[in-house]
């Protein structure tokens, strides 16, 4: 099976369904002449041309509303936000109008859009170019919320999400756009709110997605090589639909849980885990639910200490030894 | 119109407004009296319907939330909607009972959305500032002032995309200019040449602030900037709204140009019902400007002297719009409220579409 990036798993989505639907148009700043800011659309323009690969003015509030429009009259907008964290200058376009207007024109129109990019910490960009807002997005009924965290689980994910009647969030992370993975060469598609069993064990289960699983990933060899832990790894792959049964069928397994998330605790994607997994499978619970989350500040800049402010793999292990005291 | 605020009573009032010729423009002069007919007839539906709508509102307490009334502003919905061709889109903001009727929705479904019944054209999950109908080319009904504008350039830009000869308006108010995404829209369509029209409805006050506090400079004429055409006009003459509109909007349609079009109108009613509106204008401004400029009125006088309308016509129309207002309100009491499981559709197309939904996992939360 070939082995291509992160990045060209995107990429090849993209292009496959730029192929596919001549109603799919791709826009954002940098997209098209230059590349791409993170050269994930890189040769796009040469094979497509300018009138499916679009560059915008750096005017988020503007073109993301644009897309918006357009979705409504059956254009299939991927939009690139150059950061996710850049939507706080169009949070209006996207959560009072991408998740609002289906609901209040009664189901009259549908907006299939999708907003994609780059949202994680770890670049040493500081706090303005660091958030992570996946709960902010999936807190709206309406929208549907995607953080893939390997090649193969990107490009399967966002082929759907083109296809999706729905405003769909893709939400990437640039340190694992140079991260090889086996893609099959045939065409696939992952249905969202599916979650994947990223590793089996029976001692631990933890719930994790985007780059923690990564991490996650690495802690796991530790344990079971130092500590001598079965841990196993729930990828959510998605929050919104979410596959909750996926992890209470591993809960019902270990029976002890850690969360691991790149978000800030508060009222986060943990969160909401956290009280689901209580609440459902309360009585398999041998432990409190764990979590491992981003050390309560803004993004801090100095680069030795914002790998200890995200979840790393040493902070994973600890956390998991106090998990299964 | 009844005895009481019959437009032939008022009449004794001089039309400031005289006819500055608008009526000879070709869009005019070439409507036939059934169709000028129309174009009043809607102007009286308009005010008839929301005339009822406060009713309902006040004595009745049957509607909840905003209920911004259009009162005084017909001429310019009627006027612009009326120029639309099967490819021409409409969007604009809360202040949308206008527009909704003039491109032709059903007053029944539109009272029944204020009333939160399930009959409502949004099956009464929008209300007053959040009404749709696709099917017409009408985009809503947006509560977030400028919010809709970006929108308004998306639909030009599918329009364009899809290769269609047709133009979006998409109306603002002269408080929603000042809105960075309005700006942001007016760069994105003269950047790429979108088939939009931009329409100013400037009705000279955002709530309680009138135009010189807010606005530095002229509404439209801030076009230049971005080398987009733009004009001004009278919005209380439905001629000359309708003059100036099919210029930009023929432009707009045929050589994808977009522009921006200030229309000057006027309230006559509060911001919203909530405004007990004695803090920024005076009540003497107000008279005047139904006294002299009232689109109606002005609108009436020139069918009769064109031997379009005489008094028994008027009578009629203004009759059966009370009627159909009345018809509507009766629907709306009779219409039931969504149930406390309709909250949850409407959500996502895939839920209203289980057969062909392709995702799994939980949709929706407890
Ligand atoms: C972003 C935003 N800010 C404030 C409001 C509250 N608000 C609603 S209407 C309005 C005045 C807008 O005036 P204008 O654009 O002139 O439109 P008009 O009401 O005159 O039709 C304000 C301040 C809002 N809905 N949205
Ligand atoms: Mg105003």
């Amino acid at each position: 099976m070939p082995v291509i990036t992160y990045r060209e798993a995107i990429r090849h989505a993209l292009a496959e369904e730029l192929q596919r639907d001549a109603n799919v148009v791709v826009l954002g700043e940098e997209v098209a002449q230059f590349n791409g800011a993170y050269k994930v659309t890189e040769g796009l323009l040469e094979k497509f041309g300018p009138k499916r690969i679009v560059d915008t003015p750096i005017s988020e509030a503007g073109f993301i509303g644009m897309g918006l429009g357009a979705s409504m009259l059956g254009i299939r907008p991927v939009m690139e936000l150059m950061f996710w964290s850049f939507y706080s200058v169009a949070f209006d376009q996207i959560l009072n109008n991408a998740a609002n207007v289906r609901y209040m024109s009664g189901g009259q129109i549908n907006c299939p859009i999708v907003i994609r990019g780059p949202a994680n910490g770890g670049t040493n960009v500081g706090a303005t170019h660091s958030h992570t807002p996946e709960n902010v997005l999936a807190n709206h009924p309406g929208v549907k919320v995607i953080v893939p965290s390997t090649p193969y689980d990107a490009k399967g994910l966002l082929k759907s999400a083109i296809r999706d009647n729905d405003p769909v969030f893709y939400l990437e992370n640039t340190i694992l756009y140079g991260d090889k993975g086996e893609v099959p060469e045939a065409e696939y598609l992952i249905p969202l709110g599916l979650a994947d069993v990223k590793r089996t064990g029976t001692d631990l289960t933890i719930v994790t997605y985007g780059r923690c699983v990564i991490h996650s990933l690495k802690a796991a060899e530790i344990l079971e090589k130092e500590h001598d832990v079965s841990v196993e790894i729930v990828d959510l792959r998605c929050i919104r639909p979410l596959d909750i049964d996926t992890v209470l069928a591993s809960v019902a397994k270990t029976h002890r849980v850690l969360i691991v998330e790149e978000q800030k605790p508060f009222a986060s994607v943990g969160s909401q885990l956290a009280f689901m997994i209580q609440r459902e499978a309360f009585d398999e619970l041998d432990a409190p639910i764990h979590r491992l989350a981003t050390v309560d500040a803004p993004a801090i800049y100095s680069p030795p200490v914002e790998t200890e402010q995200l979840p790393n793999p040493q902070r994973i292990i600890k956390a998991a030894i106090e998990a299964l005291a | 119109m009844s005895k009481k605020t019959s437009a032939t009573a008022e009449k004794k009032g001089e039309p400031s407004v005289k006819d500055a010729g608008h009526g000879r423009a070709p869009v005019n002069a070439s409507l036939s009296r059934e169709a000028k007919i129309e174009l009043y007839r809607q102007m009286v539906r308009i005010r008839r319907f929301e005339e009822r709508s406060l009713r309902a509102y006040q004595a009745g307490k049957k509607i909840g939330g905003f209920l911004h009334l259009y009162i005084g502003q017909e001429a310019v919905a009627v006027g612009c909607c009326s120029l639309m061709g099967k490819d021409d889109h409409v969007i604009t903001a809360y202040r949308d009972h206008g527009h909704a009727i003039a491109v032709g929705m059903d007053t029944k479904p539109l009272m029944a959305e204020l009333y939160g019944k399930a009959t409502g054209c949004s099956k009464g999950k929008g209300g007053s500032m959040h009404y749709f109908d696709p099917s017409r080319n009408f985009w809503g009904g947006h509560g977030i002032v400028g919010g809709q504008v970006p929108l308004g350039v998306g639909l030009a830009y599918g329009i364009k995309y899809k290769g269609l000869k047709g133009a979006a308006m998409t109306f603002m108010g002269d408080g929603a200019v000042n809105q960075g995404a309005v700006h942001e829209s007016y760069n994105l369509a003269a950047l790429w040449q979108l088939p939009v029209v931009f329409v100013i409805e400037n009705n000279g006050y955002s709530m309680g602030t009138s135009q010189e506090r807010s606005s530095a400079g002229d509404l439209a004429k801030r076009a230049e900037g971005y080398h987009m055409a733009w004009g001004v006009c009278d919005g209380h003459d439905l001629y000359e709204v309708r003059a100036t509109m099919d210029k930009f909007l023929r432009a707009a349609r045929e050589e994808s140009k977009p522009a921006i079009v200030e229309i000057r109108t006027y309230r006559y009613r509060g911001h919203s019902v909530a405004d007990p509106d004695n803090t920024y204008r005076t009540r003497t401004e107000i008279e005047e400007y139904r006294r002299t400029k009232d689109p109606i009125q002005v609108f009436q006088e020139k069918l009769v002297a064109e031997g379009v309308l005489d008094e028994a016509a008027v009578e009629k129309i203004d009759t059966e719009a009370r009627t159909e207002a009345d018809v509507s309100i009766d629907f709306s009491e009779a219409s039931p409220f969504p149930t406390v499981e309709d909250i949850q559709k409407d959500v996502y197309w895939e839920a209203d579409n289980p057969s062909e939904r392709k995702s799994q996992g939980r949709l929706f939360f407890d």
